[in-house]
């Protein structure tokens, strides 16, 4: 099928092209044009794009889809394209035979893609390895504990370095087991008013800390997921400027919301890492500004049985994949980031740190590709939302910028 | 942010924090509260004010102190008590908190008096109540995790008000494990807005939350020059399972440091009075000569405790 | 006729009516409860006036409202007190104005909560009609008729004189 996407305002971030009322040819699943219709090209599907932006797939680095189908369907409805999957499923992705299964799966519905994240160590226990290898084979793209912190730094220190055998990165959460055990909340002063368990912020820089240490005996390549505090940011920053092999990236939540919104203990504000304060939530808006950091949706879809519970009780995590856009977009208007900047770190930063050759327009790109309205508005209800997970700390609001269409592989899989 | 306590008039409508409450409704809850004990020294320590109306204790952390306490209040206030331990019964069967309140809401209950070891469950049971649209049912906190308990903490200050009268002038230390104490956190909200100009926390570090100042309490590691010259000396029960492991040696060490024996206690100015939310670990955070000394308003506390609940319950369930 | 704002009567004249009024009972060894705030006022006049040796009983019916569903707690509510014994005591309550009688209702109820009074009559400066229950004074000042909405309230002025105002609605 050859399609015509026209009248939009092209946006490619990595190829820093940004330009208005062109149009985007695609065929065979891939770009053959931009502005320009390659020799003989007939549109079979017109899309109209005006009064939008054309834009790569969103590529989403941390999306749990406990309800596959449901959830890949609110990927493709959020412009989401490819969705990075942790690995702490029921079982967990320790197993060749499961991440085989996720992609085939994935592959069968048709909507994002699905890049599975293998066990590093086996059920995620931080004691024996998973099959590295085999998991990479079956199509895992890195390796990850999720949000399970490895407690024995000696079990660390040796996946890191077989990892780095095979040269497979590692993705890892900072967060120190003892620190951050018992806690349930930032630990600062709402924390120590509403009497909630705090997690310090030392919790994540001696994990960062640790972390670093390894990369640099190792040479392993590592990714930190989630980072939340000002002082973490600034671990990570420096140990990139000394050419360490370490990216990072931050829930979009985090970039918005600090531990004040937790108000009278609103369960949709317990996150794990848990959201810091306004001085952390400002360096890590700064360093997505500055583009040291990718952002992610963290989706994490819970039931409302697990959120109607008092706060230390209530599971962690907000539904992310159909907000991921609209947050991004409120985030670069406060922190006054221009379009393509914040496009950047939902699309071409991921691809980079995935080592994939996505997330970009150029001519023979595959055609995984956004189309959405930056200004229209939509309330953000549960009824709006696709996803399973009607989890949001944003309940009730309006958000601003709404996809149109989404395109994976050249075929529209979603449009409004 | 809408305040849960309040209902759309600024009354208040369920008691759940002494924190946001504006100092006209804790006075107006201590005014309240002298009138009924009045009515505890009758021959006939009854009114029919709750005459009809349901409350609920509803446990879900056990403490018969507690609960006897807004039971007697309950009582007096001629309404029909009904005890839940529920410690044992509903949430043993799968059933979440939301589902038990469901269930007594069906029994027209008109007032939860509510005990729950998770901070700020409460609160959920409160928006819960509104979003059924049952504004007709109030929930006072009898203590959330280590977040409030405003009622010890109203008593606190009726005791206060009844010995010093004046809270305008007045330094007040707590003394203990201000960390996990919930008494605490309602002392220290109460105080500041009722407008005592210093408030200590006295303590090991391991032992007090972070950002104390914030909430505008003066941090003291050291127990004489925290006591000096202090008029009200609030002491905290230490939990046992807090004596020997990481936050604390030994209890004979907390004693040495932070227990108040009379030595320590004449830091303080000659009158002051001590307090004790109780039960107390005599030998642990107080020696018995204080604690039976002439300077231990600890009994009395408890007495100003009940027309205090009577108080909070008649005034919310009036709103 | 209609009562003018202008036209009320002197409050602290009606005290002395009343005293005696009541003076020809002190035989019985009465004692006095005024039930707050107007009907305190009248009662410490009353005290002073008919040289009564024991202090005066001073009742808050607020515990006692039957309006308790409706209105809630009054925001301010003192404690009663009641400085001796009321068992086989004459009582007479003293409050400013009688209107539905629902007042001395609960002030009756919460008077037996301290023993069982050898009697109990009622003393007010002024009856204003209008009675809900079975209920009527012993003793009064002034027989007076309200227009519809109005309403008749006792103050002490900052001099510490009593004196009527008219309040319409």
């Amino acid at each position: 099928m050859n399609i015509e996407i026209s009248n939009g305002r092209v946006i490619c971030p990595k190829n820093g092209v940004d330009r208005d009322n062109v149009s985007v040819y695609i065929a065979h699943g891939r770009i053959v044009g931009l502005g320009e219709a390659p020799k003989g090209f007939v549109a079979t599907q017109k899309v109209d794009a005006a009064g939008c932006v054309v834009s790569p797939g969103l590529i989403d680095l941390g999306a749990r889809l406990n309800s596959i189908e449901a959830e890949l369907a609110a990927a493709v409805a959020g412009g989401v394209t490819s969705v990075v999957v942790p690995p702490d499923a029921d079982p967990p992705l320790d197993e060749p035979e499961l991440a085989d299964r996720l992609v085939h799966r994935g592959d069968e519905i048709g909507k994002a893609r699905v890049l599975p994240l293998g066990a590093l160590t086996l059920g995620l226990k931080g004691e024996r390895l998973a099959e590295l290898a085999g998991l990479k084979k079956a199509g895992c793209v890195a390796f990850s504990q999720a949000s399970r912190p490895v407690v024995d730094t000696e079990a660390l220190l040796r996946a890191m370095e077989y990892a780095a055998t095979f040269g497979f990165a590692v993705w890892l959460q900072p967060q120190d087991h003892w620190l951050s055990r018992n806690g349930i909340a930032h630990e600062g002063e709402v924390a120590s008013r509403l009497g909630l368990a705090g997690i310090p912020v030392a919790a994540e820089t001696i994990a960062v800390g640790s972390i670093i240490q390894l990369v640099r005996d190792t040479g392993c390549r590592v990714h930190l997921t989630r980072i939340s505090s000002a002082a973490g940011m600034s671990l990570v920053q420096r140990a990139a400027k000394e050419g360490l092999p370490i990216s990072c990236d931050v829930g979009v939540h985090h970039l918005l919301l600090t531990d004040n919104d937790i108000g009278y203990f609103n369960p949709h504000a317990r996150f794990v890492p848990p959201l810091r304060g306004q001085a952390d939530r400002q360096a890590l808006s700064d360093a997505a500004a500055a583009g040291t950091a990718a952002i992610c949706s963290d989706h994490t879809p819970v039931g409302a049985d697990d959120k109607l519970l008092p706060f230390g009780e209530a599971k962690p995590g907000a539904t992310g994949l159909e907000v991921l856009l609209p947050l991004t977009l409120k985030w670069a208007e406060t922190a006054g980031v221009a379009l393509p900047a914040a496009l950047a770190r939902i699309t071409s930063a991921p691809a980079e740190i995935l080592g994939l050759d996505s997330g970009h327009l150029a001519l023979g790109a595959r055609a995984d590709i956004c189309v959405f309205d930056p200004n229209a508005s939509w309330q953000l209800t549960p009824e709006a939302l696709r996803s399973r997970g009607k989890n949001s700390p944003w309940t009730g609001y309006m958000m601003t910028g709404k996809v149109r269409h989404t395109l994976v592989d050249g075929r529209i899989v979603y449009t409004t | 942010m809408h305040n849960p306590q309040l209902n759309k008039n600024g009354e208040l409508t369920h008691l759940l924090s002494t924190e946001g409450l504006p100092a006209a409704i804790l006075t107006q809850i201590l005014d309240t509260a002298a009138s009924f004990m009045e009515v505890s020294s009758r021959d006939v320590k009854k009114v029919p004010l709750l005459r009809g109306k349901s409350v609920f204790n509803l446990f879900f952390e056990n403490s018969t102190r507690t609960r006897t306490t807004f039971e007697i209040a309950a009582k007096r206030l001629s309404a029909d008590v009904i005890n839940l331990d529920i410690t044992r019964s509903s949430t043993a069967k799968g059933e979440t908190l939301l589902d038990t309140i469901d269930n007594l809401c069906a029994m027209d209950a008109n007032l939860f008096v509510v005990r729950h070891a998770s901070s700020g469950a409460p609160y959920l049971i409160a928006e819960h109540l509104r979003k059924i649209g049952r504004d007709d049912i109030h929930v006072v906190n009898a203590g959330d995790g280590r977040h409030a308990h405003p009622t010890q903490g109203l008593l606190d200050m009726y005791t206060i008000r009844h010995y010093k009268k004046d809270f305008t002038q007045l330094r007040v230390a707590i003394v203990g494990d201000i960390l996990h104490s919930r008494v605490a956190r309602s002392d220290i909200h109460a105080l500041t807005t009722l407008g005592v100009p210093e408030v200590r926390a006295i303590g090991p570090e391991t032992l007090l939350p972070k950002y104390l100042d914030k909430l505008g309490v003066h941090v003291y590691h050291d127990m004489a020059a925290g006591l000096r010259d202090c008029d009200v000396v609030i002491m905290l029960r230490l939990q046992n399972e807090r004596m020997n492991g990481a936050l604390l040696p030994s209890a004979g060490e907390y004693f040495r440091h932070y227990g108040l024996t009379p030595q320590m206690l004449a830091q303080a100015k000659p009158d002051a009075i001590v307090m004790h939310p109780g039960p107390m670990n005599r030998g642990v955070e107080i020696h018995s000569a204080v604690a039976d000394g002439p300077q231990a308003v600890i009994l009395p506390q408890v007495t100003f405790g009940i027309a205090v609940r009577m108080a909070v319950m008649s005034i919310v369930a009036g709103n | 006729m209609t009562l003018l704002p202008d036209s009320l009567p002197d409050a602290e004249a009606q005290c002395q009516q009343l005293a005696e009024a009541i003076r020809p009972s002190l035989s019985k060894n009465p004692a006095l409860v005024g039930i707050f705030s107007g009907g305190v006022w009248i009662a410490e006049r009353l005290r002073a006036l008919l040289g009564l040796a024991d202090e005066i009983g001073m009742i808050d019916v607020s515990f006692y409202r039957d309006d308790f569903a409706e209105k809630g707690l009054h925001p301010q509510c003192r404690p009663t007190t009641i400085p001796f014994d009321v068992q086989d005591r004459h009582i007479i309550l003293v409050d400013d104005v009688l209107y539905t009688g629902r007042t001395t209702r609960a002030a009756i109820n919460e008077l037996f909560d301290y023993g069982r009074p050898a009697s109990v009559q009622l003393a007010v400066l002024a009856d204003r009609g209008g009675r809900e229950l079975p209920i009527d004074k012993s003793f009064e000042a002034w027989e007076v008729t309200l227009g519809e909405g109005a309403n008749l309230v006792l103050e002490s002025n900052p001099q510490g004189l009593l004196a009527w105002r008219l309040e319409n609605a």
